[in-house]
């Protein structure tokens, strides 16, 4: 079973210094991810999923190495990515690569389409100098380009095809970890299941493992096999895509499900949807309990004073909540 | 493909290619230069600047006499013979004065903003890219230059050393270089956040690379502004430092004949007008050319 | 049969373009009956919200226009009021709400002055009257402790308490029509879901008609009772929401729902590969004579790309334009 874990979290912490309040009053901190762990299984789609604030682009950053991580151990296979500095870190960035939300704000304007995807090959130094030209080429065949469109800059494509260009720099290190964040979110819907479809095919292909971050449960629903849901910096809850939407637990889980608005009348009616009140908290120096007792309709004194641990209730699905019996029955209103 | 595109007849189907294809959109470079050629004033402002080159670089070498020469009568006005624009209090041609004067001014404008460009973006650039304590440091520094009477610091410079063309253009380069610094700085700090730079450094580019090579030429635009503004202001500066008598006595420059003939000013309007005016009019060439600048690589001012 | 409340009749809206005169709307009819949210939809570019903004007699004047139809509030045609009648009607009779709250709202005065400031404008009460209506209305958006809110700056509200000081604002004035433009857009789903509940609840008490434009066809289905899709400035079809959910006729409505992986209560194992609708909306300065979807249809007749389809009435109160309707293809 192990081998086939590709990247492995434990206990991952970010937490981001505020400025001071004054010149003596005290440092505050963000606490952007808070004790995360997380196992995914080569060749799988693992999605966290959550709204603003609930530290799943930080998780990905923080995978990434392009946040400083406060404490907790990363493995990417044989790389322990925490403690990698230096050449080490740069040697080890070509088996993951990332693809970003904003189509427009992740391409430098001033390279051409084609040195965009050459760059990476260049930089760490993967394959002969030689074959980099067919390889590009190749690329941009393999996302849905025409070679011949190396010669543009990014601007003189739509922003569809700007995304392609994302998914063929990120491959073309031949990376075993694709970390995509939020890659569908900024474009039109019809172009987000080019991209989906797209995603999927390669995976497909290639064998690649995501780890896909998104706020649209409908596209976490399609696309993933196993799937965090994050709240305030910390997963609520866990599990394979089957069970966390046919049996959602947490209150939190549930309430997300309910608030997409959806063409489904069978959700649309469902009795038990949750309204939250109010928006997620901030999460500066949060306090002690669970994270979402604040708006939690369930919540009870217990809650407030103790961090539930996230804990099995059945294979592979994961909750961490006080009110869920050992049995997986959730919290039910009293009427 | 796309010019085969461009030209199809409005009454045609549009194809499917067509609706995949994006239009051909100019390179950026080329739609600045279309931009700033409708510009009538920045147009305008590069004829300008053109013929005050010609003037002072190639017309020296045609029209010989020499500027130090005393070659008529003292304060001849304008449209005397040999003297067309007149002599000064001492019978020194003014026409070779601007003639011969011209590229010392030019010299010390063009070195100081130079200069000025170079401390502002190594300062700027660094802080707005580390952040955190450098940028503090750095950024304490720039406000020290900036409350400083920047004319008597640098009539100290030049008193301390030698007055010169260098040392002139040194004093005014380390004088003026906070404006540049400020918005190299805010420029870097904008771009720095941008995800292309975390793709950058998610593909191992080094800080030195993301600096130069990639943040640098976007953050071009504003600076290359910047740098024809400075060279303005450092025109103008030299001719204040000249004026006060500060400048190198051995060298001709504009600013100087100002300075030299300024008891005149009364008596002969010329000796201080004429280079007044050639002045006027190269820091009007560089300013309109900034500023067409500015209009023609700022997206937001381009009207479809 | 009921009259409509405001009537879009064969609207044209043009803006001129370095390539030339892009028509963004073209032949657009919509009505708004008394009481109903009417949805729009339809991707970035297809000209929902100049749709609203043409409502609104706010498109920008050159380069745009609005070349021919009439837009008519309750029998008055909006296109021929004087510009001093437009500024009585927007905020009074018709008012907007943007996707963007933080934007709209001006940073430098309290929230609480800002609605007082439009029903100051708008029905000349006293200064003290105003302020009271601002803080009834911030209450009726449920907002908490709506008199400390109320004197509070745009900056220090989150970005669903911004939307809600939006519609307070939108309001205030009792307006008969409501213009949404993707106004939950930027807003976290749960907080989404808040805004969505809110304006029901609004719609219901006020009796306000709703145009609702959004690209989210749950969105749609939630709130909607009926819904126009839009195409390059186009309506390519209308009618009530369940059945276009159900039954939709024209090819690209029809993508538009499959193009979306839809939240399910009981997932499959089995995942469908989503219908893509390929390529990209045309350049709107480059449309042929034909049905402006024709070149990304993949049902694509011959004639498509050289005739328009006339609107064909496909059901009650559901119409389509396209050939394969005429052709009794589908």
């Amino acid at each position: 079973m192990t081998e086939d874990i590709l990247l492995s979290v434990e206990n991952l912490k970010v937490h981001f210094a505020m400025k001071r309040r004054g010149l003596t009053g005290p440092k505050s901190f963000v606490h952007a991810v808070d004790g995360v762990n997380l196992k995914i299984t080569k060749g799988k789609t693992f999605g966290i999923v959550g709204e603003s604030g609930s530290g799943k682009t930080t998780t990905a950053l923080a995978v990434m190495r392009l946040v400083p991580i406060t404490s907790g151990t990363i493995t990417l296979g044989d790389f322990r990515l925490d403690q990698l500095q230096g050449e080490e870190l740069r040697r080890a960035r070509r088996h993951m690569q990332i693809i970003f939300q904003d189509p427009y704000s992740s391409l430098n304007p001033r390279v051409r389409a084609g040195a965009i995807v050459r760059e990476p090959m260049d930089l760490m130094d993967v394959g002969e100098t030689s074959e980099r030209e067919d390889r590009v080429a190749e690329l941009f065949r393999q996302v849905g380009l025409r070679p011949e469109q190396q010669a543009l800059f990014p601007h003189q494509f739509s922003g569809g095809q700007r995304q392609r260009i994302g998914v063929a720099r990120a491959l073309a290190s031949q990376p075993d970890l694709v970390v995509c964040d939020e890659p569908v979110s900024a474009l039109d819907v019809a172009i987000q299941a080019q991209i989906i479809n797209l995603l999927r095919k390669l995976q497909d292909d290639l064998g690649l493992t995501y780890l896909f971050i998104s706020h649209d449960l409908g596209v976490v629903q399609y696309i993933c096999d196993e799937i965090a849901v994050m709240y305030l910096g910390k997963v609520v809850e866990q599990g394979d895509r089957i069970s966390l939407f046919t049996e959602p637990l947490h209150p939190y889980t549930w309430a997300l499900l309910s608030a997409v608005p959806s063409a489904d009348p069978a959700l649309r009616d469902q009795k038990n949807r949750i309204r939250l009140q109010g928006d997620p908290p901030n999460p500066i120096d949060p306090p002690p309990g669970c994270r979402f007792a604040s708006r939690c309709p369930f919540s009870q004194d217990l809650c407030t004073r103790e961090t539930p641990p996230l804990r099995p209730i059945k294979d592979g699905h994961l909750v961490a909540c006080h009110l869920v019996s050992d049995d997986g029955v959730p919290p039910q209103h009293a009427d | 493909m796309s010019a085969a595109d461009n030209s199809q007849s409005q009454d045609a189907p549009p194809t499917f290619e067509a609706a995949y294809e994006i239009p051909d959109i100019e390179h950026p470079l080329r739609e600045a230069a279309r931009m700033f050629a409708r510009n009538k004033a920045a147009v305008g402002g590069l004829i300008l600047l053109v013929g005050i080159l010609i003037l002072t670089l190639l017309v020296p070498f045609f029209y010989t006499v020499d500027p130090f020469d005393l070659v008529w009568a003292p304060l001849s006005p304008p449209g005397t013979e040999n003297a067309l624009f007149g002599t000064d209090y001492l019978g020194r041609d003014i026409l070779a004065g601007i003639v011969h004067g011209g590229s010392a001014t030019l010299a010390v404008g063009a070195s100081a903003a130079l200069l000025a460009v170079v401390i502002g973006l190594s300062v700027g650039s660094l802080a707005g890219y580390y952040g955190g304590w450098v940028d503090e440091v750095l950024m304490r520094i720039t406000e020290f230059f900036q409350v400083l009477p920047t004319l008597l610091f640098a009539m100290v410079i030049v008193a301390l050393f030698k007055p010169s063309v260098a040392t002139v253009a040194f004093a005014i380069g380390v004088v003026s270089w906070t404006a540049v610094a400020r918005l190299a700085r805010s420029e870097f700090l904008r771009i720095r956040s941008l995800d292309y730079i975390k793709a950058a450094r998610s593909i191992s580019s080094s800080n030195r690379r993301i600096i130069w090579f990639v943040i640098l030429p976007n953050a071009m635009p504003p600076l290359v502004v910047q740098a024809t503004l400075a060279v303005g202001g450092a025109i103008l500066f030299e001719a204040g430092l000249s004026f006060l008598g500060l400048a190198d006595p051995n060298v001709m420059s504009w600013g100087f004949m100002i300075g030299s003939s300024r008891d005149y000013l009364m008596d002969a309007w010329w000796t201080v007008t004429i280079p007044g005016i050639f002045i006027f009019l190269t820091v009007l060439a560089v300013s309109l050319i900034g500023d067409g600048l500015n209009d023609a690589t700022n997206p937001k001012l381009r009207e479809r | 049969m009921v009259e409509p409340l405001l009537e879009i009749k064969d609207l044209r809206v043009e803006f001129d373009t370095r390539d030339g005169v892009a028509t963004v709307i073209d032949g657009l009819d919509i009505s708004l009956y008394p009481g109903e949210i009417l949805g729009i939809v339809g991707e970035s570019g297809c000209g929902k919200s100049m749709t609203a903004l043409s409502v609104m007699r706010l498109v920008p004047v050159p380069p745009g226009r609005i070349a021919k139809g009439t837009i008519r509030l309750q029998g008055e045609d909006l296109l021929q009021a004087s510009e001093k009648r437009m500024r009585e009607v927007r905020g009074n009779a018709i008012s907007m709400i943007f996707q963007e709250p933080m934007t709209s709202l001006n940073p430098v005065f309290s929230v609480g002055d800002q609605i007082a400031e439009t029903i100051l404008l708008h029905e000349g009460v006293g200064k003290r009257v105003a302020w009271q209506r601002a803080v009834e209305m911030l209450d009726a958006v449920g907002i908490p402790a709506p008199e400390i809110r109320a004197r509070e700056y745009p900056h220090q509200m989150s970005g669903g308490m911004r939307q809600r000081v939006m519609i307070a604002m939108a309001l205030a004035c009792q307006p008969r029509v409501l213009i949404a433009d993707e106004p939950t857009t930027a807003l976290d789903v749960t907080v989404q879901a808040q805004i969505f509940d809110l304006l029901k609840d609004l719609q219901e008490k006020t009796g306000a008609v709703i145009m609702l434009i959004t690209h989210d066809m749950g969105a749609i289905a939630e709130m909607a009772q009926r819904v126009v899709v839009m195409y390059a400035g186009r309506k390519v079809e209308d009618g009530p929401v369940d059945e276009i959910l159900t039954n939709p006729k024209h090819p690209y409505t029809a993508g538009l729902i499959g193009c979306v992986p839809h939240l399910s209560v009981n997932p499959t194992e089995e995942r469908l590969p989503l219908t893509d609708i390929p390529g990209v909306v045309p350049p709107l300065t480059r449309l042929g004579k034909g049905c402006p979807f024709a070149p990304r249809c993949v049902k694509a007749l011959d004639k498509c790309g050289w005739e328009m389809p006339p609107q064909s009435v496909v059901g009650e109160d559901h119409r389509a334009s396209c050939w394969l309707i005429e052709n009794d293809e589908i």
